[in-house]
């Protein structure tokens, strides 16, 4: 190293990102750890980072909108959702995925109280809110003042049911298809359902 | 079972301010920890629920004062050394080592 200091040792780059902060370096130092006890090979962990990265709600928006244009495949949707994402390629695991759907007497929300179990296959990581304390304490609670945070306000005689998810079992809501879209195709229809939609705290709008 | 033998994360149905919306992009470090979880879940070796088990035991101050993927990642670790897959010791001595390196 050119200008190896008496209290730093430069053998990094300096913008390294896995020394960007205290938290970066523990990942790091597990890392390595599991690396050198054979657990992780080398480019594994890196690997599953990207395809991480490829799994976006616009997978669960294509399952979303399949549901509304073919009655078939809703109905196999509803009746065991992990088969039916299949479809797309999607591999559930070892957690079912159970799908609920919306309709014009019931308004279904997802939420898991004790961590922040979701459908990550289907729409990859979660949002920070689903993640927060308020919003695991609340949700079951008072989950039509938490919805009229998100906007989404229902009237009275709109049931609402919330689901909360456990490591065994992972929701996604199948929003209602708004009117106004007849007539639209797949593609069109999937980019009106946001991430949020699937999780109950957004209604899409045509 | 009393409300205060409840668990640090078991914390459905309680009081609370309103759900904060900001969004991070996640940080490469946030992203590799969820991966090390994902692959060592794949391979038998971390269960989601011995990641909850982790998050679920470790002192309440810390489940409250770390993020998200820094509870992961003590989770992890602590199951790690627990279950003999890396030595005891072994990440905070490593986390040291790599410190001293900034």
């Amino acid at each position: 190293m050119p200008h190896d200091g008496p209290h730093h040792h430069h053998d990094h780059a300096p913008d390294d990102p896995s020394f960007a902060s205290r938290s970066a370096i523990g990942a790091r130092a597990l890392r390595e750890l599991l690396e050198e006890a054979g657990v992780l090979a080398p480019g594994e962990v890196a690997r599953q980072v990207e395809r991480m990265d490829t799994i976006t709600p616009a997978l669960g928006a294509q399952v979303v909108a399949r549901a509304w244009v073919d009655p078939a495949f809703k109905a196999r949707l509803l009746a065991d959702g992990s088969a039916a994402v299949r479809e797309f390629g999607v591999e559930m695991g070892a957690t079912p995925l159970h799908v609920v759907e919306n309709t014009d007497t019931i308004h279904n929300m997802i939420v898991c109280t004790l961590c922040s179990c979701y459908p990550k296959p289907l729409l990859g990581i979660p949002p920070d809110w689903y993640k927060s304390f308020e919003y695991r304490s609340r949700a079951v609670r008072e989950p039509r003042v938490v919805l009229a945070e998100f906007g989404v306000r229902l009237s009275d005689s709109m049931a609402v049911r919330v689901h909360d998810s456990t490591a065994d079992l992972r929701y996604l809501v199948l929003p209602r298809r708004p009117a106004g879209t007849d007539g639209w195709d797949e593609a069109r229809l999937a980019e009106i359902v946001s991430r949020d939609c699937m999780i109950g705290t957004a209604l899409p709008n045509a | 079972m009393s409300e205060t033998d409840r668990g640090h994360h078991d914390i459905g149905g309680d009081p609370a301010g309103p759900v904060p919306r900001a969004e991070h992009a996640l940080a490469p470090w946030e992203k590799e920890v969820d991966a090390i979880r994902y692959v060592l879940g794949q391979k038998g070796l971390m269960s989601a629920d011995k990641l909850r088990l982790g998050i679920e035991q470790m002192p309440a101050e810390d489940y409250r004062r770390l993020s998200y993927y820094e509870r992961w990642l003590a989770s992890i670790a602590w199951t790690m050394e627990k279950d003999g897959v890396i030595p005891p010791g072994s990440f905070a001595a490593r986390v040291a080592e790599l410190e001293a390196k900034r």
